[in-house]
């Protein structure tokens, strides 16, 4: 990410610049997610919305609007339902959106509630015909004695408009949560993973989906563990990845057999005795797992850390990184107020160099594999004006010696959680979730990634 | 279980629980250990914290089925410590001799007569060290001046052997490994957690024969004297006597943890207010119950028939 010629790390945290503030009304976003580009940015709330940024070719009279996102489209994916034949209430909350790499003029993305996973087709409509020989302008029928010749319609320009469509919607596979979905790279199949079971989608079929793992016992009563998060290779079609509450990653090749319960691969590290608490199985449970863009490593993220595996090492991870230790000795009140079982998502960069997750306080948390340097920094209003630039922070513990702008164990804010963060492909701009509000940041110094 | 001496990352105060002084003394006798009162304490507020958790699941906003499975294994893994330091049963023998309803003022006098009651009983003779039975009193006291919140600390135990059934029934009915049920599982599934304590307490003496009858009651008063002994909220009568005649199918957290969620956005004990008004799953069986299972029998008729 550039050369350091002074103390700064090497992140350049400096030349992150706050692009936009923008604020969501209303509603805590519940997933952020760039397309394949980087051009298109979706998140969605918890009411079910999804909204689609756009990002602005860049202009050469304002070198200071180049590169921005603004508001493209809006629309509502999913409704509140009741399930009547269990006095059910499904939230119309978003889980996640996956964006499907593009293959026309269109975009399609998937978005996934509980329950019901909907295909959407976004397209752009900039030109309409005018001159129909039975129809006047406003669309009423003409009067016959009027027309005297006939006429070609024509295309005109109009004012853009972009228009979402449901094409598929994939439902009633699912009895438990869905967490996570995640499309192939043979971009005709994707995954949808719930709590205890993972279904295997073809983008054009919605009345039938194949289970490729259940981890459901027999005895409901002998259940100690759940799926938490699943992800396709991106490039192997036959491979993916879940992970559990107890901490595991288990790698499946679906060649192997119809049924993917066996795993290939089974990546665990040893639980150290003498760190042993009662919390140990809690703050294990990973709570997100990206393949690396290499589609070499893996990141996954645990209440404390976030961990780098190379798949071919199941015995422990590459690379451990403490995203916020100072939290192990408060475990036993984060799980009164039940903060111990937030799941933070994390993110790789495009070059794989850098990784990404939130924490308490509206902070987030960097860290440079290479040069093993990390950084804090804040996503708020009240901390960075537009276009300042982002000045890293420090937590000390209680009592500790503190510098100026530092800020203490005991006044981090625990409602303040940025559990979802996403990093644009190519370049170095990060979109960070903040409840209901989005931020998104760009390194304007080192905009190509290193 | 922990070696001797090992810093237990517990509390947020990150006490050292066995102090190496008393190591000597607790080798002596085979499987008792040395805790400390505090230890003891925080591993039972953690305890009462959990059941206190699982119980109000349904009541969440987002019911959330990893949570539930955290919690329940949380608990169970203090259930284990619990049953191998032999306190797990002097609490549950408490409570069967009991045979009461909980309120604050009967589970201290509870308390007080256990190791009376478990002796009289004659069911599962304990010897008692005296310096345990002194420290159990004395947390008792601690407990009729209602500052702490937990019941049992009795120090130096050694578990019985014939109890080891009654830790395993515990694992089981205990709400602990409750019933995930599955939501297309049928109701009578829902029992499955009595009758496992059934078979394993089957082979059992007389005294396990109590506790068979008695397990049910006792779960009963395990969570409504937890949910009494619980500080933070008011003792509301109402909750009280909700949860200390309730039928043991409440603790089947099938729906619980597949989303139910009759009462989305409302606080924990506002839901109780409405309980009854909703689906079949809830407390009692009372009449509208009857006649939501009715409607819904309906409902089903007329989904199949078309």
């Amino acid at each position: 990410m550039g050369e350091d010629t002074d103390a700064t790390p090497t992140l350049n945290h400096r030349g992150f610049l706050p692009d936009h503030n923008y604020v969501t009304e209303a509603d805590i976003i519940s997933t952020v997610e760039f397309n394949h580009t980087g051009e298109l940015l979706a998140t969605g709330d918890k009411g079910g919305r999804v909204v689609i940024f756009q990002r602005e070719p860049e202009s050469k009279t304002e070198p200071f609007s180049q590169g921005e996102y603004n508001v493209y489209s809006t629309f509502q994916s999913h409704e509140p339902e009741f399930d009547y034949l269990k006095s059910l209430e499904i939230e119309e909350k978003i889980n996640k959106i996956r964006w499907l790499p593009q293959q026309n003029a269109a975009h399609f993305l998937l978005s996934t509630n509980d329950k019901t996973i909907k295909l959407w087709k976004v397209s752009e409509r900039d030109k309409r015909p005018e001159g129909y020989n039975l129809k006047d302008e406003e669309g009423r029928i003409k009067d016959m004695s009027t027309v005297t010749s006939l006429q070609v319609p024509v295309l005109k320009p109009m004012d853009l408009m972009v228009e979402v469509s449901p094409r598929r919607v994939f439902a009633n596979a699912h009895t438990y949560h869905v967490n996570s979905i995640s499309v192939n790279s043979d971009y005709e199949t994707y995954m949808s993973a719930d709590d205890l079971r993972i279904n295997l989608w073809h983008l054009d079929i919605t009345d039938r989906s194949f289970n490729i793992v259940d981890i459901k016992p027999a005895n409901m009563e002998d259940l100690t563990e759940v799926i938490t998060a699943a992800e396709f290779h991106p490039h192997h079609c036959n491979l993916f990845v879940y992970s559990s509450s107890k901490g595991t990653l288990r790698l499946c090749d679906m060649r192997e057999a119809a049924l993917c319960d066996k795993h290939s691969k089974l990546f665990e590290e040893p639980e150290d005795p003498s760190a042993r608490s009662f919390f140990s199985e809690i703050i294990s449970s990973v709570s997100d797992v990206k393949f690396s863009h290499s589609g070499r490593y893996l990141l996954t993220r645990d209440y404390l850390t976030a961990k780098v595996w190379d798949l071919n090492m199941e015995s422990k991870p590459l690379e451990t990184y403490q995203v916020h230790d100072y939290l192990r000795s408060k475990l036993c009140s984060l799980y009164e107020n039940d903060c111990i079982f937030d799941k933070f998502e994390c993110a790789w960069n495009g070059s794989d160099s850098v990784i990404m997750t939130g924490a308490y306080n509206n902070f987030f948390r960097m860290f440079d594999r290479n040069t093993k340097r990390d950084v804090t920094l804040e996503a708020s209003r009240e901390s960075s004006k537009p276009r300042a630039v982002l000045k890293p922070r420090r937590v000390c513990a209680a009592g500790g010696k503190r510098r100026k702008d530092d800020i203490s164990v005991d006044s981090l804010d625990f409602t303040k959680k940025i559990l979802h963060t996403a990093w644009h492909p190519n370049e170095n701009i990060i979109a960070i979730a903040a409840t209901n509000n989005l931020y998104i940041f760009q390194d304007k110094l080192n905009s190509e990634m290193h | 279980m922990f070696p001797k001496g090992t810093k237990r990352k517990f509390s947020d105060s990150g006490e050292e629980p066995v102090s190496s002084g008393e190591q000597s003394q607790a080798a002596t006798s085979a499987a008792a250990r040395t805790l400390s009162s505090s230890y003891s304490l925080q591993r039972q507020s953690l305890l009462d914290m959990s059941l206190i958790k699982l119980q109000l699941c349904h009541m969440l906003v987002e019911p959330n089925l990893c949570r539930s499975v955290l919690i329940t294994n949380t608990v169970r893994q203090i259930q284990e410590e619990m049953t191998q330091d032999g306190t797990w049963q002097i609490m549950t023998q408490a409570l069967a001799a009991a045979q009461c309803p909980g309120d604050r003022l009967v589970a201290t006098e509870v308390l007080c007569r256990q190791s009376d009651a478990a002796g009289q009983a004659g069911q599962n003779p304990k010897p008692f060290s005296v310096v345990g039975l002194e420290e159990g009193y004395h947390s008792e006291e601690v407990v009729m001046e209602g500052d702490v919140e937990t019941e049992v600390t009795m120090s130096t135990l050694s578990p019985v052997s014939p109890q080891l059934s009654s830790a395993s029934y515990l694992a089981g009915p205990f709400g602990m490994g409750p019933c995930w049920e599955e939501e297309e599982e049928e109701d009578g599934e829902c029992e499955e957690d009595e009758e496992d304590s059934e078979e394993c307490v089957s082979e059992g003496e007389e005294g396990d024969r109590d506790h068979l009858s008695a397990d049910s009651r006792i779960r009963e008063q395990v969570f409504g004297t937890f949910e009494i002994k619980h500080p933070a909220p008011p003792p509301d009568p109402a909750l009280e006597e909700l949860f200390s005649d309730v039928d043991p199918s409440y603790y089947d957290l099938d729906t619980v943890l597949t989303g139910m969620q009759s009462a989305p956005k409302m606080g924990p004990y506002d839901l109780l207010e409405s309980l009854s008004s909703h689906g079949p799953t809830a407390l009692s069986s009372s009449s509208s119950c009857r006649s939501d299972l009715n409607e819904l029998d309906h409902i089903m008729e007329i989904i199949v028939g078309s």
